[in-house]
């Protein structure tokens, strides 16, 4: 059980990656590695937070990890309520913190 | 109709929003037919699935992701190109030969793997068989079913979470969240990490943030582990679990964790993201000693107190439940893993949580079990390795009550709620408005403290928040929870469109 502790993830399990991409993340590029849910991209980064709450405006990110508790919703693509810890990111995603339930800007 | 994927913008039009009423593709007419459907791929529904085909039954295996494992076995996407994932595990090996008998099953067409299905209810037909009504694609869009004489359910759980001040602050995450957004992504909530609540789990956890290059300072268990060996006699039974236990000690000893027991998070600091926590000692109830606080620098919290079943499909198909001693419900089994509804059985956390090495041996007992009603009984070898796996069992099971009990939360722990503490995440709702609800206004069972606070309504069902609910209400009330376990009519979300064609054909 003894080994060397690696500085990554990614050297612990000894990834070799296919080509980085980037997404959007309210305006700024984020890089993504193929495979990674846009939670996982955004964590890389070191955003923890891409949704305000619906009564109190407070920030929320990923909770559960496993598309249980919601916490996670964010506007992808415009498309609000979207689970990110489960959705795979592609090339070119637009990501956009979510405000409440996502609907102020449809709503005009 | 469903969008073309090579239209422009598809990507955009082809998610829908959670819940969402939109078009939906057409359901089978007539649904696939299975000797026996298995509901899981985690390690239960994997031993179940490839045992019964070993032994020639036909089977169709239904889980809502895309690749096999469950939670336990979750590995890295294809993209990363993991050249040793087992690193992130224990008992790699078990799972990547059961992924291999499944991958020839699936190639003799023995099993049928419906990856990223979702099952959202059951029904029984006229005809006793089976309907299992399933969600899939991309953003869950398309509708199937399908028949099946049999049913073996192997749902896994989901983590318990106890609310305590400044929870839903960003970079608080579930411990089994960050586990798995690490197996899966490869990624970590920060770099010096607190791992806090109660169970072996945590253990699991911190030994894997450290080896993937997080810093623990801490590994806070508000229980002791000095109860287990109050248990001598179900410790001898499981030697096993005790090896497991010292090394999991030594290698937080190496990697610098100071496990500090009988004490909880009951602060987090930080304005818009976590930069320390306070842990506070607590008494054999969990109650926490004033005067006691000790602030830990940190820039993530992942946290759990333990395991519920996910009962829902159980529960749709009518099976009988009954409380464990770690406060949670699981469903009635046999000895034989048989659950009170004839056709029905079930496999692992199901039953009662206890881990994987159990869920491998009830998966592969349940296998078994309808192995013998198929043929009306079982020949030699295969009757010797039914009494092998159910006295296996038995002493994992009594490894499983003990691990419960001494896990369980203490009826101490609402005293480190403060009133403006959020315990429904989804809806907002403090403990105060909760407590306001009991104590003004009679409630005394969750579902009256819904129907007034809101708790428990929002995405998630309650499933994050349900058992502090259930314990905050019942702590004013009777202390008696009518209808046992939560109950939801629906395994997930699905759109109105998908009910509404329930009773439409078949």
């Amino acid at each position: 059980m003894r080994r060397t502790r690696a500085r990554t993830p990614a050297e612990l399990v000894g990834s070799e990656p296919g080509p980085e991409f980037q997404l959007s993340f309210d305006g700024r590029p984020v890089p993504v590695l193929p495979g990674q849910t846009i939670a996982a991209a955004l964590w890389s980064a070191g955003i923890l937070s891409w949704r305000t709450t619906r009564v109190h405006g407070r920030p929320r990110g990923a909770f559960c990890g496993i598309g249980a508790c919601y916490d996670c919703l964010a506007t992808v693509n415009g498309r609000p309520n979207q689970r990110a810890c489960l959705l795979p990111a592609r090339p070119g995603d637009t990501i956009t913190t979510q405000e409440g339930d996502g609907h102020a800007a449809l709503d005009g | 109709m469903p969008h073309s994927t090579d239209e422009p913008g598809a990507r955009e039009t082809g998610r829908a929003e959670v819940g969402q009423v939109d078009q939906v593709a057409e359901v089978a007419e007539v649904p696939e037919f299975a000797e026996v459907a298995v509901v899981g791929a985690g390690p239960a529904g994997l031993a179940a699935a490839v045992t019964a085909a070993d032994h020639g039954l036909d089977v169709v295996l239904l889980d809502a992701a895309d690749a096999p494992g469950g939670q336990y076995y979750r590995s890295p996407a294809d993209g990363l190109g993991a050249t040793r994932p087992g690193r992130l595990h224990h008992h790699w090996h078990t799972f990547t030969e059961l992924s291999a008998r499944l991958a020839a099953h699936r190639d003799s067409g023995a099993i049928r793997h419906l990856a990223g299905h979702q099952v959202w209810t059951v029904e029984r037909t006229g005809d006793g068989d089976w309907i299992l009504h399933a969600v899939t694609g991309g953003d869950q869009e398309t509708r199937t079913a399908v028949r099946a004489r049999r049913m073996v359910l192997a749902t896994g759980a989901h983590e318990r979470q106890l609310p305590f001040p400044g929870w839903t602050l960003p970079g608080v995450v579930s411990a089994a969240g960050a586990q798995a957004m690490l197996k899966s992504g490869l990624v970590l909530p920060g770099r010096r990490i607190v791992v806090a609540g109660s169970g072996p789990l945590l253990q699991a956890v911190a030994v894997s943030l450290t080896r993937a290059g997080a810093r623990v300072p801490a590994l806070v268990e508000a229980a002791g582990y000095g109860a287990y060996a109050r248990a001598p006699r179900v410790l001898a039974g499981n030697p096993g679990k005790a090896v497991e236990g010292a090394r999991f000690g030594a290698a937080l000893a190496r990697a610098r964790v100071r496990v500090l027991t009988h004490r909880a998070v009951t602060e987090v600091h930080g304005d818009e993201r976590v930069e320390a926590v306070t842990v506070s000692r607590v008494d054999h109830r969990w109650r926490p000693v004033a005067g006691t606080g000790r602030r830990i620098a940190c820039d993530a919290l992942a946290v759990g107190h333990g395991l519920v079943p996910q009962l829902e499909l159980a529960l749709a198909a009518g099976c009988v439940t009954r409380p464990g001693l770690d406060g949670t419900h699981a469903v009635v089994l046999d000895a034989r893993l048989g659950t009170t509804v004839p056709g029905v059985w079930a496999a692992g956390e199901s039953g009662g949580v206890g881990g994987v090495e159990l869920a491998l041996c009830e998966g592969e007992l349940a296998a078994l079990s309808i192995i013998r009603e198929v043929r009306g009984g079982v020949r030699g070898q295969e009757a010797r390795r039914a009494i092998a796996l159910g006295r296996s069992r038995n002493r994992l099971r009594a490894f499983a009550a003990l691990m419960g009990t001494v896990h369980r939360p203490g009826a101490g722990w609402s005293e480190w709620l403060t009133g403006d503490t959020e315990v429904c995440r989804c809806e907002e709702v403090t403990a105060g408005r909760i407590r306001t609800a009991c104590e003004e206004l009679g409630a005394g069972d969750t579902r009256t403290v819904k129907l007034l606070t809101r708790a428990g309504m929002g995405w998630c069902q309650g499933r994050t928040c349900g058992f502090a609910v259930r314990e905050l209400a019942t702590a004013h009330g009777t202390g008696q929870e009518p209808g046992g376990p939560d109950r939801r009519p629906l395994a997930c979300p699905v759109k109105l469109s998908t009910l509404a064609d329930l009773d439409g054909p078949g």
